[in-house]
């Protein structure tokens, strides 16, 4: 760590050391002339290669071993995780979801699908304590989603990203991520101030699966950048990478292939399969139907607050109730 | 629609071109023992600075140590207000509160003119000041505590009013409470650390009767300031690079994320109030150890201010930065009070200080508009095992040969560094 000669110990311009060292210029004359090729500024957001930190992290087996979800999840395939008993929600005179039930099973991709305005994303907050339902209820994992707090319902093992992202964008991809782990952590202010054992531990661990977790989702190599200077695309996966993060049983995607075009969408699925195969149960939102039929499990098909279908992806697409709430009935059907 | 707009990189806004933030990188790149070598001499070099009498640093209408020791509680201050607002986002515009009850809290115990005074009794004066500054910072801290609960359910404008009459009703009560605080009497012979008494000074250096310059008592309270705000920076950095400090900055940055992530943001926003609280009365106990006497018009809502200003003018979130804040705060009115030419330029000084408000004022305006994150902005670190990985970085920018070097980074980025304003676009979302 204190080699005086090693590379890492400069990165600004050679102009900036003379210009702060001249109380003791002596410390780093030596490696001023390796500075002069590297652009004034912007000298964090370099991609960084993760293996050369944590040698273990070059091995894509490994990096999913890491980050998998509980073997219990394994172990209980097909068993319900979440279950909606006839959730119904209403705002003032509104009902955005009417008697709605349907279960989410472990080790499943579940589509939630439905036209513009049909519920799906107050369903996904009902499941994820943002609203709590006029009546019915919520069933996760054996045990009532009552009136507990939201960063509870983190802890028990729902994670969610957002329609519209919202990271924390003054924060690197890798602090993005630890602020993830942190919901397993229990370390508090005593802890952090005398930095006891396990503070220390569960820093070291959080970085280790921080570092993972983005190798996983294949941004790996921007670690450093800060989050609001990511591409689009990179947001989206590093909101995917901060919900995993926090080690959920259940994982909601909501929108996730907004904006992006067919190669991302076809990327975005393979992730999407990644994230079921190491363990995890994930729930999707999306509008892309090719997305959605490509990847999902089972589909479940919200119009008006109602579910008006569940099924097999092909079943689905074959469902006449279906089709006519995406494409219209014709005229002469309905006189 | 929204979401296109939130996500499209918001203008790249340079993040590492400044001045400051060269400076920033060359000390990050430093080896430990390298960054000793550096920053202990630079404190001793601080430290003495009253000693060594520079001619145009010192000011001339009050005694340079004493604007020193000044500047030492506000830095303080500003240290314990930026975890509130910096750090967690919390807009406080009750802090002098905070300062108040620390200050009294050692006023009441050890004055003679207290109700409470401990000092006729068992305690004994020359161990009194030390004593009560345990209990003035858990007394702020529980004041802190007392008056986050109910209020931290508030957000933004909401807590700000809320804690600004904070702030007045600590002011009238000590003006009020006569029958206890004097009212605007005051209380007089508060309690100091006794330390060196010799024949000449038999209360010891710190008392207010060590005048013989330079080494006066302001210069040994500028010392025993600075001795704890090297303490509280460790404190407060340890808790920066913690699950702790990215609460806040997450809460900060976006709350209902935070919270959707599994943060208590409650909690730490709780944390944070009553660890700036703490902060804050600890300088209180500083400043009435220092002046021997507390009266209620030296806690005005005017001292919340310039707090606040030490804080935006330094740069929310960067812990040194609001101490320089702090310094240009104290230290510049200081500087012109007294001073009648300035490099052979004739000046009213008097008249320059006396206007302070009203160029402090213009200068957060100019600040607002021209660098609105503060003269020397945040870069947070919030990792505490991190060293690894920002070597990698390091390394990777200065590895020519590789596909990942910095040039690659530029050329796949918008080269677009018009947005200065950090987080312009997303920020609102949390703020509802």
């Amino acid at each position: 760590m204190s080699e005086p000669n090693s590379p890492d110990s400069l990165r600004a311009g050679a102009e900036s050391n003379e210009q702060f060292l001249s109380p003791d210029g002596s410390i780093s004359t030596s490696e001023d002339s390796r500075e002069q090729d590297l652009p004034d500024g912007e000298v964090i957001e370099v991609d960084v290669d993760l293996a050369s930190v944590n040698p273990d992290l070059a091995d894509a087996g490994t990096v999913a071993e890491i980050v998998a979800a509980d073997r219990e999840i394994r172990a209980e395939v097909g068993a319900p995780l979440l279950e909606m008993k006839s959730v119904t929600m209403q705002f003032g005179g509104l009902t955005a979801l009417d008697d709605v039930s349907f279960t989410i099973n472990r080790g499943e991709i579940l589509g939630l699908i439905g036209p513009n305005g049909a519920g799906k994303t107050t369903a996904f907050n009902a499941m994820t304590g943002v609203y709590r339902p006029s009546s019915g209820s919520v069933e996760f994992d054996g045990r009532a989603l009552g009136s507990i707090k939201r960063n509870e319902i983190t802890r028990r093992g729902i994670a969610r990203t957002f329609q519209n992202i919202r990271l924390f964008s003054d924060m690197t991809a890798l602090e993005n991520v630890v602020v993830g782990t942190d919901a397993r952590h229990r370390t508090s202010v005593p802890g952090a101030i005398l930095r006891l054992p396990r503070h220390r531990r569960e820093e070291k661990d959080a970085i280790d699966r921080g570092m993972a977790l983005l190798e996983f989702v294949g941004i790996g190599s921007r670690a450093t950048h800060q989050a609001r200077n990511l591409p689009y695309g990179d947001q989206r996966r590093l909101e995917i990478a901060r919900a995993l993060a926090t080690e959920p049983k259940l994982l909601c995607l909501d929108e996730p292939a907004a904006g992006f075009n067919p190669a991302e969408k076809e990327q975005l699925q393979d992730l999407i399969r990644k994230i079921r195969d190491d363990g995890f149960t994930v729930l999707l939102i999306e509008h892309d139907m090719r997305l959605v039929m490509g990847v999902t499990d089972r589909i479940v098909v919200l119009e008006f607050g109602r579910k008006i279908a569940e099924g097999l992806p092909q079943e689905i697409a074959q469902n006449p109730a279906v089709i006519a709430a995406y494409l219209g009935v014709p005229d002469d059907a309905t006189a | 629609m929204t979401t296109t707009t939130a996500s499209v990189p918001a203008g790249k806004n340079r993040p590492y071109s400044g001045t400051g933030d060269r400076l920033r990188l060359w000390w990050d790149a430093q080896a430990r023992p390298t960054q000793w070598l550096i920053g202990v001499p630079f404190i001793v070099f601080i430290a003495f600075l009253p000693v060594l009498r520079i001619p145009v640093l010192t000011t001339v209408g009050t005694d340079f140590g004493g604007v020193m020791a000044q500047f030492g509680m506000i830095a303080l201050v500003a240290i314990g207000l930026n975890v509130v607002v910096g750090s967690a986002g919390l807009l406080d515009l009750g802090y002098v509160g905070f300062y108040a009850i620390g200050a009294y809290t050692v006023a009441l115990l050890t004055s003679p003119d207290s109700p409470w005074n401990l000092t006729d009794q068992w305690l004994s004066q020359r161990w009194a000041w030390l004593f009560c500054v345990p209990i003035a910072i858990a007394i702020t801290a529980i004041s802190g505590l007392i008056l986050g609960s109910p209020t931290l359910r508030l957000r933004g404008d909401y807590l700000a009013i809320v804690t600004l009459g904070f702030g007045e009703i600590v002011r009238l009560l000590a003006d009020n409470l006569t029958t206890i605080t004097q009212g605007g009497r005051g209380l007089q012979g508060v309690a100091f650390p006794y330390f060196g008494g010799t024949d000449k000074n038999p209360d010891g250096v710190f008392s207010a009767g060590n005048s013989d310059a330079p080494w006066n008592s302001g210069l040994w309270w500028f010392w025993l300031s600075i001795v704890l705000i090297v303490i509280v920076l460790l404190v407060v950095g340890n808790l920066e690079r913690s699950r702790v400090g990215r609460a806040w900055i997450a809460i900060r940055e976006d709350e209902d994320a935070a919270e959707i992530m599994g943060v208590p943001t409650f909690k730490f926003k709780l944390w944070a109030f009553m660890i700036g609280a703490a902060i804050g009365g600890l300088s209180g106990a500083l400043y009435a150890g220092q002046v021997q006497f507390v009266v209620p018009t030296n806690f005005n809502v005017i001292n919340s201010m310039f707090f606040l200003c030490a804080v935006v003018l330094g740069g929310q979130g960067n812990k040194l930065g609001v101490i320089l804040g702090a310094f240009i705060i104290v230290y510049l009115p200081n500087f012109f009070q007294g001073r009648t030419s300035l490099f052979g330029i004739p000046i009213d000084g008097n008249d320059i200080a006396g206007y302070k408000y009203l160029f402090f004022g213009i200068a957060l305006i100019v600040l607002m508009i021209f660098r609105p994150q503060g003269l020397f902005p945040a870069r947070q670190k919030l990792l505490a095992y991190s060293r690894g990985l920002y070597q990698a970085a390091r390394r990777a920018a200065l590895g020519g040969d590789r596909a990942t070097s910095a040039a690659a980074v530029l050329a796949d980025g918008p080269a677009d560094a018009s947005s200065d304003v950090p987080g312009a676009g997303t920020k609102d979302g949390g703020d509802r």
